[in-house]
């Protein structure tokens, strides 16, 4: 039974102390038996206070802490450090949750919230009272990282984790690697190919034997837990492969062609955001692997391809394997903002395209074969056969949907101020007659990126701008495409431009494909990315232990801020699984031997076998086996004899709680 | 307000409980948990000392099909759920005073509208 009690109430800045009363709070419990100092902290996290109460564990022998604050998923192992460092064992602190299930849950409510609080911290106090010391299990874990997406940022955390020696399972959905990334021409500040810069990580990730690559590759199930997850890869094939033929007369790529040519199908090409159409069989465009691809999910099987191209396998069954890994990272990327029909005129106006089309119309040159081809020629921009001059570059669509634009993505995408300036400079140098009208709500072309702003102004870009209330307007009359805004910056005067082809810049929306959500319980907030732990103190963790975020999966970067992101997820996991081992909560059945009649309930319940038997005065009794019972407490409810208690979940220890928010 | 009970699990349940605060999506402040590392593992002793000392409905925020630890959590959990009804039914506490619903790490949206929900229907109860 501790008798000296630490409590610190945290106003979380105002986090809570807008809504919880705080002084209430501490004057509720300052006088509850056990309680030998309560104080009210600014930041309970904050390394001044974390000094003070060691300070206080020490000079006044406290032999248990509370802290009330946010959520124990946020802070538990920071105060746990604190009490450890003040020489008091660590499964005496308990942290009372006020800010989740406090405040911010009840911030309509404050008088109820500040009630709740009380009993809260009452409930923690009462169950530190009871609480025992206690030494941390240690489990082996695999040193294997799962990274699910082969964009920029998965590549990326593949190479960090694999040169620190980490064993890496990389998966991509995709037959090729590299992304949104590998879709954009040249990239700032460099200038590099986006589809370069995926293939210098490509090539390093092949040559590196810790790195196994899945193209075409789902994640199907994920079963266990950090350390040792157990996940399932379903691998689809990728239904061609060169070097089978041998033996064959003629050249394999000539075979290919054919086969091809022969291809009576016709999709849409998403490579190229449905600019050009593609056959069933398809090259991968400069992509990695270089090895095409047969679309199963649209080859209508006819056979014809076979006949020309015997490498072609129609047949070609998906496969499965089964992993384990310590840790996961969670790269899969976004989706470009996709806008209704008749938002600014697109889908109704032939020439309004989105910036992601105006990427890949800028890269695509017209080899007169493909069907359905906006394309480029040397000097001069085409769209739909038409001559380019006049470029009306929209922004802010599907982002900061606010006023007059519907819509739920409040955010701001980030990178398509600057992007979508780096594309209009892109297309002045490259073709001959290029006027550039950017209709802006204020650029954002931060850091950096300020420099593409200065060199777009300076060759003569026009730049307009609204407010969220009155947007431009997009309309056609007699084939004339023409774009209308009142422009702040010259005292709302109206104005209008013709212009040959209209540029929506839209913004990152999360991933259509929400099935990585589901398999990896990953949270998410409220625009719909995939939701960090705390964007300061743990931007890159999820509640879920051992799963890491990276990239544009967890909300709108560019490619430097993607890139950081990686690398601090490759470092999170690395130091998760490196070691081989990760300390476990202690909590652990436990059975009174005394009161125990063996019935074998326990053993049945028990999903680890974590159960045996034992010979103790004369009777059979169950024994636990501490290095396999994993704490569930599966066990507990199932005896008739109450014989079993939990670890930190002890009867006493939870009838304190449920007493303590009861009176 | 009816004041309320809520077994919550470590891993699954309680992020969804925290990310519904963080979303300000408001429950009754009569809502009060307790988190445990598994569903499977509440002891139904427990859910009627929560009866005995006065709160007006239990609600089992379960693992369900996420459990961390076992594919049988939601048939346990099930289990104590029924043993629990006996003793209540034992002690003359109506049956429906009791709840079960499987809470996964994202679903805020369906605890606030589960205690919402539950805390209405004891009230109709008084």
């Amino acid at each position: 039974m501790n008798k000296r009690i630490g409590v610190y109430i945290c106003q979380c800045g105002s986090n809570i102390s807008d809504y919880v009363d705080v002084e209430k709070v501490r004057d509720a419990v300052k006088d509850v038996d056990g309680v030998a100092l309560a104080k009210i902290t600014m930041f309970a996290c904050a390394d001044s206070t974390q000094q003070e109460m060691i300070r206080d564990i020490e000079d006044q022998n406290l032999d248990g802490l509370v802290v009330a604050s946010c959520s124990p998923k946020l802070h538990l192992f920071t105060f746990r450090n604190v009490a450890e460092r003040a020489g008091m064992n660590k499964y005496n602190y308990v942290q009372a949750n006020i800010r989740e299930q406090g405040s911010w849950a009840h911030s309509d409510k404050p008088a109820e919230a500040t009630e709740k609080a009380i009993k809260s911290v009452k409930a923690a106090i009462a169950r530190t009272k009871l609480s025992e010391p206690l030494i941390s299990p240690v489990i082996s874990s695999e040193n294997v990282v799962l990274v699910v997406g082969a964009g920029i940022a998965g590549m990326r955390a593949a190479l960090d984790l694999a040169k620190t020696g980490t064993r890496v399972y990389l998966v991509e959905k995709d037959h090729f690697v590299g992304g949104r990334v590998s879709q954009w021409g040249e990239i700032f500040p460099t200038d590099e190919k986006g589809r370069e810069v995926i293939g210098d990580f490509y090539g390093e990730i092949v040559k590196n034997d810790n790195i196994t690559l899945h193209t075409g590759c789902d994640v199907v199930s994920r079963a266990g837990s950090v350390g040792n997850f157990d996940i399932r890869l379903k691998i689809k094939p990728r239904g061609i492969v060169p070097g089978s033929g041998a033996g064959l007369s003629g050249d394999f790529e000539e075979r290919l062609s054919k086969a091809i040519d022969i291809c009576p199908v016709f999709v849409e090409d998403d490579f190229n955001f449905g600019l050009t159409r593609r056959k069933a069989i398809y090259r991968s465009a400069g992509r990695m692997p270089a090895v095409p691809v047969l679309d199963r999910r649209n080859c209508t099987g006819c056979g014809e391809c076979v006949k020309i191209c015997p490498e072609i396998d129609i047949h070609a069954e998906e496969t499965f394997q089964d992993i384990k890994a310590g840790s996961v990272i969670v790269a899969t990327g976004f989706d470009p903002y996709q806008p209704s029909k008749g938002e600014f005129g697109y889908g109704e106006i032939e020439n309004v395209i989105t910036f992601q089309q105006m990427r890949r119309l800028l890269e695509i040159e017209c080899d007169g074969k493909e069907e359905g081809a906006r394309c480029v020629r040397k000097g001069t921009l085409l769209y739909n056969g038409r001559k380019i001059r006049n470029i009306a570059w929209i922004f802010c669509v599907g982002s900061r949907q606010t006023g007059a634009l519907e819509g739920d993505n409040k955010y701001c995408s980030r990178y398509c101020c600057a992007s979508a300036i780096h594309a209009s400079i892109l297309t002045r140098e490259k073709f001959d007659g290029i006027n550039n009208i950017h209709f802006t709500r204020g650029v954002r072309t931060y850091g950096k990126l300020e420099i593409l702003y200065e060199e777009s102004s300076i060759a003569g870009d026009i730049y307009l701008q609204s407010f969220d209330d009155a947007p431009p307007v997009v309309a056609q009359e007699k084939g004339v495409t023409t774009v209308k805004v009142r422009d702040v910056l010259t005292e709302d005067r109206e104005m209008e431009v013709e212009a040959d082809l209209v540029v929506l810049v839209t913004g990152m929306v999360p991933r259509s494909d929400t099935s990585i959500a589901e398999i990896m319980k990953v949270p998410v907030g409220r625009d719909r990315f995939f939701n960090e732990v705390h964007p300061k103190l743990k931007p890159v963790e999820t509640v879920m232990d051992g799963i890491f975020l990276a990239g544009t999966s967890q909300g709108p970067k560019n490619i430097t801020e993607t890139l950081n992101a990686s690398n601090s997820a490759a470092i999170k996991a690395h130091a998760l699984v490196s070691s081989g081992e990760i300390e476990l909560e202690p909590t652990m059945a436990k059975i009174d031997r005394k009161l125990c009649e063996w019935c074998g309930n326990c053993l049945d319940s028990c999903p680890f076998n974590a159960i045996d038997r034992e010979e103790y005065e004369g009777k059979t009794v169950a024994v636990v086996n501490t290095s396999t019972c994993k704490g569930c407490g599966m066990c507990l409810p199932v005896c008739p004899v109450n014989a079993i208690q939990l670890t930190g979940f002890s009867d006493s220890e939870i009838i304190s709680m449920i007493d303590a928010l009861s009176e | 307000m009816a004041s309320i009970l809520v077994f919550s699990t470590e891993k699954i349940s309680d992020p969804a409980i925290d990310l519904a605060g963080l979303l300000k999506q408001h429950y009754p402040p009569t809502v009060h948990t307790i988190s445990v590392p598994c569903s499977s593992g509440i002891k139904p002793a427990w859910i009627m000392r929560g009866f005995e000392r006065g709160f007006d409905g239990v609600f089992i925020a379960a693992d369900g099909t996420d459990c961390p630890f076992s594919e049988t959590c939601t048939e346990k959990t099930a289990a104590i759920v029924a043993r629990t009804h006996d003793l209540m039914e034992e002690k003359g506490i109506d049956k429906a005073r009791l709840r079960m619903a499987a809470i996964c790490s994202v679903c805020s949206e369906a605890f606030v509208k589960q205690v919402s929900g539950f805390s209405k229907y004891l009230e109709g109860l008084e």
